[in-house]
């Protein structure tokens, strides 16, 4: 059993026990890097840096950054041209929580979509990241990266960000478990911003109880950030108990209609079984404005990330395409540096934001949400959280999609409600393929009921064999 | 709802974003489907119905007049594709 | 034709709270650029903003100031558009919701009130400075951030003799409220105006100019005074009126149309997800409310009337805070009923030595017990009038009463007819001539022989006195 197989509190057990050091670890890490990374590509600049331990000092376990949240005087670039070379003068608040708590930064981040607009990690300019379950497939998107690493054996544990899906899904394609946390649960503060109202940091981990540990870490109030939540955070690890008898689990009719691959279903139709057997009473509900949800999603992120990247301009940071006049400086750094899907999603952005069109769109789209919202607090009223898949496919091809933008829109339709309506949302694994793929398994709560979610999630993870299967790479 | 080249280039230049003539074609055909697609949020009534701007109710969010240390000029001029002493360089803005 | 000119006033006011709006910045001013950012203000990625407790408190106690209407429920907007200046190229502001709206200020013009309504007063961030060179433009980060209250007048104002006349009186209010420095040499304040001409008695406005870079009240003043000969020059030939944004060039003194062509502005106006509502209670407005106190309108209304000041008076000793407080002290502390002789005092020969050393009347360090003091010394006969003034000069310089600066230097008025008679004596002797033009009827020569006596007697003689002395003797 090499080190990096293990799961971050596994090794703590062995640091503990005398058998494992911080540096033996990073040691057992760096070979796995160097053996496997050239084919899966998680990380990105990975030729251009060793993890080797008398490159940082080492005090604990070390866990992998998505390139979209900022680690001081460490490249974070969101994968995109735009923001080549940019080092931030401070760190974000989870990475500070982290050093807090003792752990490691990774001096590697994980490869994402450029600005995390993308649901397969196709979108980087570093390339693609491919699934360790198949090569040729995408590992999910944004968090690609981290979700990849974390299945490879190329990170312990990483951190990812979930704005539609972004967290969850990739998960589900590749395996391991991922969590949305409850909007203001975790802070933005130190996250570069794709749609503010949307965006959460979270775990992507090995097992349900190693992302309790981190959800410990990185939950809490910053009052640098105006839409973080001051209450207590709970021991989440309290949660992972073997008792869901009597819990009451909806099962939302609108996610299973046409378009679901039959593997798939199955898969989702036996982990209902599983957890019947365990005790839960689950049930059908409806949340009947589920088929809303993407447009409305698109409408309200695009706006908000079009504000939101308006800043990347070149005049303080970043890349610059020179010019004698100032306007022509912004078109061409702008046109020549954000990647095809980045521009198409400032211009559809900025368009529905624009004078005439604000009502028709923006303001319709705040009023549905609204209704999207009300769906989910209607069934929360009798059940006490929300199974669905978390994909309607397992991992597609690379390249499969990435000639039909709305295609790929379409494939985050089962987690893109939650980040609308604000609530968290886990993905573990629940079964494979006959190709081998892996299915993910979705459940939902109300606000600030992550412990409902870890509680669900462990009694289902411990009587499956899912969380314990690697990859061959 | 299709949409005009013109508009996209409007679009665009609100946006300073530059784009070539084959980027607007391809972009016009892609905004088509897509605000098509979008365009099923009509077919739903929604008199009477909130807007959700903030999906939790916070309120009041203030801090407090003390201040706090500044970025050093080192730290903010770091990453400054083009500086002179003290400041940012930019291309010269004509009033 | 005859027209009359419609004015609005866009004023841009510097709050003066020690941090930026959204960050713990520092606000002072002058110091190394870019040493006063951080990654807030500088739109950093992954930066979030926190609004100002104190900001929204003074932009609060500005509009209750101005009789506005509080919005109940208030939220940020972004407002996009592409400047070097603006980090985020977008700045923090409000649109449709704003914090306040419909007050009012009321001018005093050739001596008719005139009400000039405020549409409107909201919060927003301020962008950072640009320095043009040769070649290129230099960008200072420092002030971006800093809170701004935009005032937005009604467009009630019919001359720039008006326009002025709101400015200073709504830069004195808000001196009193001591919320911003309002000084537009330095920037805390910026006005923009907005005119058009029609024909007098005319229900339909013309089209509008809008006239920035004017960076005193005297030059937003003659501003519009070009801009209406200009307006009204183009019409007489009927010519239209182009909607521009005009700059006014101080040097040539006139408006000139700015060189870009300008393109109709779209600020793709959304709420601002980063920060949530603010909801301002009837509490909180109360609370604020009664931290305005009386304000120089009220102030100088109640001089008029509880001290018998004339207007023109009144409006000189209120003008400033503190000034006024040290002037209300003096009135009250003088213990005759007529008070125009303190007021004379204190817009006189104390405006003046104040005005010679730079500071206000209360900055002289004059004790308002001592000013009553001196002013009494003179009426009643203790001290002649020049040499009250001299003793008031040297009660600025070393702080010591009049009273003893009066006996360490002797300077007691003589008015006892024995003591001057020996000089009075003296005078009609040396000087022959004058007594007998006085004695012929030349009745003004009396005056030199009362000099004469002053003189001799180092300017201690009781004129009056020695005047009746001399009446008497020849």
């Amino acid at each position: 059993m090499e080190l990096y197989q293990l799961t971050a509190h596994q090794l703590n057990e062995k640091i503990d026990k005398g058998e494992a050091t911080p540096e033996s670890i990073i040691a057992s890490l760096d070979k796995r890097i160097q053996e496997v990374d050239h084919k899966v590509g998680a990380y990105v600049r990975h030729s251009e840096f060793r993890v080797q331990s008398s490159e940082f000092r080492v005090k604990g376990i070390p866990i992998s950054i998505k390139d979209n949240i900022c680690t001081a005087g460490y490249p974070t670039e969101c994968c995109s041209k735009i923001l080549e070379g940019f080092k931030p003068p401070y760190d974000a608040t989870v990475i500070r929580k982290l050093k807090e708590a003792g752990l490691d930064i990774m001096p590697l981040k994980t490869n994402m979509d450029e600005f995390a607009f993308g649901s397969s990690t196709e979108n980087s300019c570093f390339g693609p990241t491919h699934n360790p379950w198949d090569l040729e497939r995408v590992p999910g998107g944004s968090s690609g990266g981290s979700a990849a690493a974390v299945a490879a054996d190329e990170a312990v544990w990483a951190l990812g960000t979930d704005t539609g899906g972004s967290i969850r899904q990739p998960a589900a394609f590749c395996g391991v478990v991922g969590m949305k946390p409850t909007y203001g649960r975790v802070s933005r503060y130190g996250l570069i911003a794709f749609a503010s109202s949307l965006d959460q940091i979270g775990p992507l981990t090995k097992d349900t109880r190693d992302a309790a540990l981190l959800m410990n870490i990185i939950s809490g109030y910053e009052p640098r950030d105006s839409t973080s939540v001051d209450t207590a955070v709970p021991d989440y690890t309290k949660a992972l108990v073997n008792d869901i008898g009597g819990i009451r689990i909806g099962i939302p009719k609108e996610y299973f209609i046409a378009g679901i691959n039959p593997e798939v279903k199955k898969a989702i139709e036996e982990a209902i079984d599983k957890l019947k057997i365990l005790g839960a009473v689950c049930k059908e509900v409806s949340l009947p404005h589920t088929e809303y949800a993407v447009p409305v999603y698109y409408i309200i992120a695009t706006a908000e990330a079009s504000s939101n990247l308006a800043r990347f301009d070149g005049v303080q940071y970043g890349f610059r395409k020179s010019d004698q006049d100032m306007i022509e400086m912004y078109k061409k750094t702008r046109g020549e540096a954000f990647g095809e899907e980045a521009k198409r999603r400032v211009i559809l952005g900025t368009f529905v934001l624009s004078h005439g069109y604000y009502d028709a769109y923006y303001l319709k789209a705040l009023k549905v949400r609204t209704l999207i919202k009300q769906d989910f607090d209607r069934v929360f009223k009798d059940c006490d959280c929300i199974l669905t898949p978390t994909t309607p496919t397992p991992a597609f091809k690379i390249g499969e999609k990435t000639d039909d933008p709305l295609k790929m829109y379409l494939s985050d339709i089962y987690t893109i409600s939650a980040n609308l309506a604000g609530i968290p949302g886990i993905s573990v694994p629940c079964g494979f393929t006959k190709e081998g793929l892996p299915v993910g398994l979705q459940l939902l709560a109300r606000h600030f009921a992550e412990e409902t979610l870890f509680k669900v999630a462990y009694s289902y993870e411990q009587s499956t064999p899912w969380h314990s299967m690697k990859p061959k790479i | 709802m299709a949409i005009e080249k013109k508009t996209i280039e409007d679009v665009a230049y609100l946006a300073r974003i530059e784009l070539k003539e084959a980027q607007l074609d391809k972009l016009s055909a892609e905004l088509k489907d897509i605000l098509d697609f979008i365009d099923k949020l009509n077919k739903l009534d929604v008199k009477g119905v909130l807007p959700t701007s903030h999906i939790l109710p916070l309120e009041n969010v203030l801090r407090s007049d003390h201040p706090v240390e500044s970025l050093s000029l080192e730290q903010t001029l770091e990453n400054a594709p083009q500086k002179e002493k003290s400041f940012f360089v930019v291309p010269k803005v004509i009033e | 034709m005859e027209y009359e000119a419609v004015i609005g006033l866009e004023v841009h006011l510097h709050l003066k709270t020690r941090t930026k709006a959204f960050c713990g910045c520092s606000t002072e001013f002058g110091n190394t650029p870019n040493t006063q950012a951080c990654p807030v203000c500088l739109g950093f990625p992954g930066s979030l903003p926190v609004l100002n407790r104190t900001a929204l408190e003074y932009a609060l106690k500005v509009a209750l100031a101005f009789n506005c209407q509080i919005q109940e429920f208030t939220k940020f907007d972004r407002k996009h558009y592409y400047y070097p200046d603006l980090p985020k190229n977008y700045q923090i502001s409000q649109y449709d919701l704003p914090l306040s709206r419909n007050g009012f200020l009321d001018i005093k013009l050739d001596g008719k009130i005139k009400r000039i309504g405020i549409t409107r007063a909201h919060l927003e961030e301020d962008a950072g400075k640009l320095i043009h060179a040769e070649n290129f433009t230099l960008v200072d980060f420092n002030r971006a951030g800093i809170p701004l209250l935009e005032i937005v007048s009604d467009p009630d104002i019919n001359s720039p003799q008006e326009a002025y006349e709101y400015l200073t009186a709504l830069k004195s209010t808000i001196e009193y409220l001591d919320v911003s420095d309002c000084d537009m040499e330095k920037g805390s304040l910026r006005c923009d105006a907005n005119i058009s001409i029609r024909p007098k008695g005319a229900k339909e406005l013309g089209t509008k100019t809008e006239l920035k870079n004017m960076n005193s009240f005297k030059a937003v003043r003659d501003a519009l005074v070009f801009e209406i000969k200009r307006q009204t020059g183009l019409q007489d030939l009927g010519q239209a009126i182009v909607q521009e944004t005009r700059l006014w060039d101080e040097k040539s003194q006139q408006t000139l149309a700015m060189r870009s062509k300008e393109e109709a502005k779209d600020y793709r106006y959304f709420p601002d997800p980063d920060l949530p509502q603010f909801i301002i209670s009837k509490e909180k407005i109360a609370e604020i409310q009664n931290t305005i106190g009386e304000l120089p309108q009220e102030k100088m209304q109640r001089f008029i009337k509880d001290y018998g000041l004339s207007q023109y008076h009144a409006k000189i000793l209120v003008d400033n805070k503190e000034d006024a407080a040290y002037a209300e002290i003096c009135l009250r502390g003088y213990p005759q009923k007529d008070k125009k002789v303190v007021t004379n005092w204190l817009v006189g020969p104390i405006a003046a030595i104040a005005s010679d050393n730079a500071v206000s009347i209360s900055g002289l360090g004059i004790e308002p017990k001592d000013t009553i003091e001196l002013i009494g010394f003179v009426e009643n006969g203790k001290i002649s009038n020049l040499v009250g003034k001299s003793v008031l000069a040297q009660m600025a310089k070393t702080h010591k009463s009049p009273a003893l600066i009066i006996s360490e230097q002797n300077l007691v008025q003589i008015s006892d007819e024995a003591s001057l008679e020996r000089d009075v004596n003296l005078v009609i002797q040396e000087n022959p001539k004058v007594v007998q033009d006085y004695k012929t009827g030349k009745e003004s020569s009396i005056m030199f022989l009362v000099g004469q006596v002053m003189k001799k007697t180092g300017g201690k003689a009781n004129p009056k006195v020695v005047q009746e002395i001399l009446k008497r003797r020849l």
